[in-house]
């Protein structure tokens, strides 16, 4: 199978996370967007990786993951914090800095 | 002009300073001493008055021991402002023309201070009052003896000080505040002349000195010396109330009736006409300067004269012909050297005179509860007999009959302005003179049928006065004064009657001031001096029987008819201060709105708008932080895909 198709699969999922990220309000919804995207990103390390033989990009799509799931802790507890004192998870409600 | 080589002073003179420094002490004692001198606060006021005209006298007496030539004195103290090459000395000049202003000012401002204890008895600022008149006569006095023109300046802004403050000295109502202030504003345009020439002299002759300004006169180029003295003599019409800044005195009346004898008619009105002799040696050099202030004097001789015919203010009257007096003096200065010797004659004259006219005012307007009108006057010779008799004795020295005062130095003014040399000058100066002298003569005797002859316009409790409309107002009981006030009357009356015949005996008074004004060979009238003093009198006699006529013989309205076109023009002070309004005021008034419009618009127009452009900008830049995060995301995602775009382009 021709390497290729995965580099566009990668952009494909990346522009459906890109997507979501800017049209949809729900910051849980907004979260997975950006999970998509992370891991299109990683397709497309991964695939480069097999391209040329070099196994770097698959040590950066770990640490990609490891990144990821980091942020993911901190992203939940900050929507879990704004849900608890505002009812609401949409992103346009936050939009002032003070409570 | 012969200048006559100055002397450092010895023993008496140098007490000069004496004479600045008591009245100076005084005023500054009654000021600060507060109520505790309410009880004798007058009587120091009068003492230090006195004791300068002591220390006058004793100088006089030490000039008078010394030859003709050796009568300039300076009396130094010390340096006052040293400033590297320029440099001006405290010192007084002791010499004739000082010291005939020293022996007047002290002299009739002794009496006026005798006068004031009884005149402001009953006045509860009677310490203030004196206070101030102190202040004034010390002012005065180092006004004349001072040895530089910066010192002269120093009593000269003193005098207009002690004059504000004695003008608003009622400053409890509100037109005599804005007489005050009217007559400090007009001066402070003079005082602008004096200060331009001041600065002059220092450009010209490096130094400020009286005596070396004189001596370096002779050398310094005409324009320069004609600059100085059109300066000095706009300095002399404020201080004067010469044309065209005149328009002050007559609202100057406003003042106590002593300050109006002292300040505004014997003395500080006529430190003009000092400035201009004292600075001789300028005009000399600059005859245009010459001939603009005998034509000052001679428009303020006539200007005068015609407003003192419509005033039915006594004092006003009196105020207007002490203008008109003034302006005998100004034209009498601006002859040059011929008339400088007058002008200080005539000075000297009207000084008692006229202080004698106005305290004797002072005296009438006491006896009818402060009534100015004289509409509201007439038939007041029996109930107050001195007054009457020593305000016919100011009456006959000031239009000039012989052998009173007025004559022996008016019909010199008139002769001297006959034998002015030029082929229009001595017919114009000479024939407004003349024409002055019958319209002087008019006035003044109008002024006194007026007040003291006539029919009655007064309620004296039996009703109305025989053939005349109905008198409103308050029952008059007319009665003579207190004896501190008729006292100095009396003492002015007697200088108004024998002053002028007493120091006219051999030009004494002229040789006396030879040493200042030089000496001058008297040139010959174009027309005979009979002739003129013949004129002169008939004059004087049509004048004083028209008024006798229209206001003695004749009942006279006690409500002022309309008039003629001139009549009302005159009552309005030929309408000086709609043209200084016109002229000066209004246009002031819109510079300074034009002004204050230009800086609320373009200075505070652009500094605001500066601020504001920033603080719309930064309205605009604060709707690009929605706070949706979505909209930041996508301004990243944008940014994104440009940066990558310029990547790859640049690869390309």
């Amino acid at each position: 199978m021709n390497p290729a198709n995965y580099v566009v699969l990668a952009a494909i999922l990346f522009t459906i996370g890109a997507t979501t990220v800017l049209v949809r309000r729900n910051a849980i919804i907004v979260f997975m967007g950006i999970e998509l995207m992370l891991n299109a990103a990683n397709l497309a390390f991964v695939t480069f990786a097999r391209m040329h033989g070099d196994l770097s990009g698959q040590v950066v799509a770990f640490f990609v993951m490891v990144v990821a799931a980091a942020e993911v802790v901190v992203g939940l507890a900050i929507i879990v914090a704004i849900f608890r004192t505002r009812r609401s998870a949409s992103v346009d409600d936050v939009n002032l800095l003070r409570s | 002009m012969i200048t006559t080589a100055t002397h450092a002073a010895s023993a008496p003179v140098t007490a000069a300073w004496l004479l600045v420094a008591l009245p100076l002490l005084s005023a500054a004692v009654l000021l600060l001493a507060g109520r505790r001198a309410e009880r004798w606060g007058h009587w120091l006021g009068v003492a230090a008055s006195a004791g300068a005209f002591v220390v006058g006298a004793v100088l006089w007496f030490a000039l008078l021991g010394r030859d003709a030539e050796d009568r300039v004195l300076v009396a130094s103290y010390g340096s006052w402002i040293p400033a590297g090459d320029f440099s001006v000395d405290l010192g007084m000049r002791v010499d004739p023309l000082a010291m005939t202003f020293v022996l007047l000012v002290t002299f009739v401002g002794t009496l006026i201070h005798v006068y004031s204890v009884a005149y402001m008895a009953h006045d509860a600022h009677r310490r203030r009052f004196f206070a101030y008149l102190n202040l004034f006569v010390a002012a005065m006095l180092l006004l004349v003896l001072a040895d530089s023109y910066v010192l002269l300046f120093v009593g000269w802004e003193g005098v207009g000080l002690a004059s504000y403050l004695l003008i608003g000295f009622w400053d409890h109502e509100r037109p005599n505040a804005v007489a005050a202030k009217k007559a400090f504003v007009v001066n402070r345009i003079g005082d602008i002349g004096m200060i331009v020439a001041v600065m002059a002299m220092v450009a010209v002759f490096g130094t400020t000195d009286i005596g070396a300004v004189s001596e370096g006169a002779a050398q310094a180029g005409e324009g320069w010396l004609t600059l100085i003295g059109l300066a000095l003599l706009l300095a002399a019409c404020g201080k004067s109330a010469q044309f065209p800044l005149q328009s002050w005195l007559g609202d100057a009346m406003a003042g106590p009736t002593p300050v109006s004898a002292l300040i505004h008619a014997a003395t500080m009105v006529t430190a003009g006409v000092y400035l201009v002799v004292r600075s001789g040696a300028i005009y000399d050099g600059a005859p245009t300067a010459q001939l603009v202030v005998a034509v000052v004097g001679a428009i303020t001789l006539l200007f005068g004269a015609i407003v003192g015919c419509a005033k039915d203010d006594i004092k006003k009257v009196l105020a207007a012909s002490t203008m008109s007096q003034i302006g005998y003096m100004m034209l009498a200065a601006g002859l040059g050297p011929i008339g400088y010797a007058f002008a200080i004659f005539h000075l000297l004259t009207h000084g008692f005179f006229k202080a004698g006219l106005f305290l004797g005012a002072g005296s009438v307007m006491h006896g009818m509860s402060d009534q100015v009108d004289m509409r509201r006057f007439g038939a007041l010779a029996r109930s107050m007999r001195i007054t009457w008799i020593t305000m016919a004795l100011g009456w006959l020295a000031i239009i000039g009959v012989p052998p009173f005062s007025g004559f022996w130095s008016k019909d010199r003014i008139v002769e001297s302005a006959y034998a002015l040399e030029g082929t229009w000058e001595p017919w114009v100066f000479g024939t407004v003179a003349l024409v002055g002298v019958g319209i002087t003569a008019f006035y003044m005797s109008r002024l006194f049928f007026m007040t003291f002859h006539g029919t009655r316009r007064w309620d004296d409790g039996s009703g109305i006065a025989p053939g005349v409309e109905p008198v409103t107002g308050a029952v008059q009981h007319p009665h003579e004064s207190p004896r501190l006030m008729t006292w100095p009357m009396i003492a002015l009356a007697v200088g108004s009657a024998v002053l002028g015949g007493l120091l006219a005996i051999g030009g004494a008074f002229t040789t006396w001031l030879e040493p200042v004004t030089g000496h001058v060979e008297h040139h010959e009238p174009v027309l005979p001096v009979v002739a003129i003093m013949v004129t002169t009198f008939v004059l004087i006699l049509v004048g004083a029987f028209l008024a006798w006529r229209q206001y003695a013989a004749a009942p006279v309205a006690a409500i002022a008819p309309r008039g003629s076109v001139l009549t009302r023009a005159a009552r309005r002070d030929l309408y000086q201060d709609t043209v200084s309004e016109a002229v000066v005021m209004r246009p002031g008034q819109y510079l300074t709105r034009s002004l204050v419009y230009g800086d609320r618009t373009v200075l505070d127009g652009g500094v605001t708008g500066l601020g504001r452009a920033v603080a719309g900008a930064g309205e605009l830049a604060r709707k690009v932080q929605t706070g949706f995060v979505r909209s930041y995301a996508l301004t990243m995602a944008l940014g994104v895909v440009v940066l990558a775009a310029v990547v790859l382009a640049v690869r390309i």
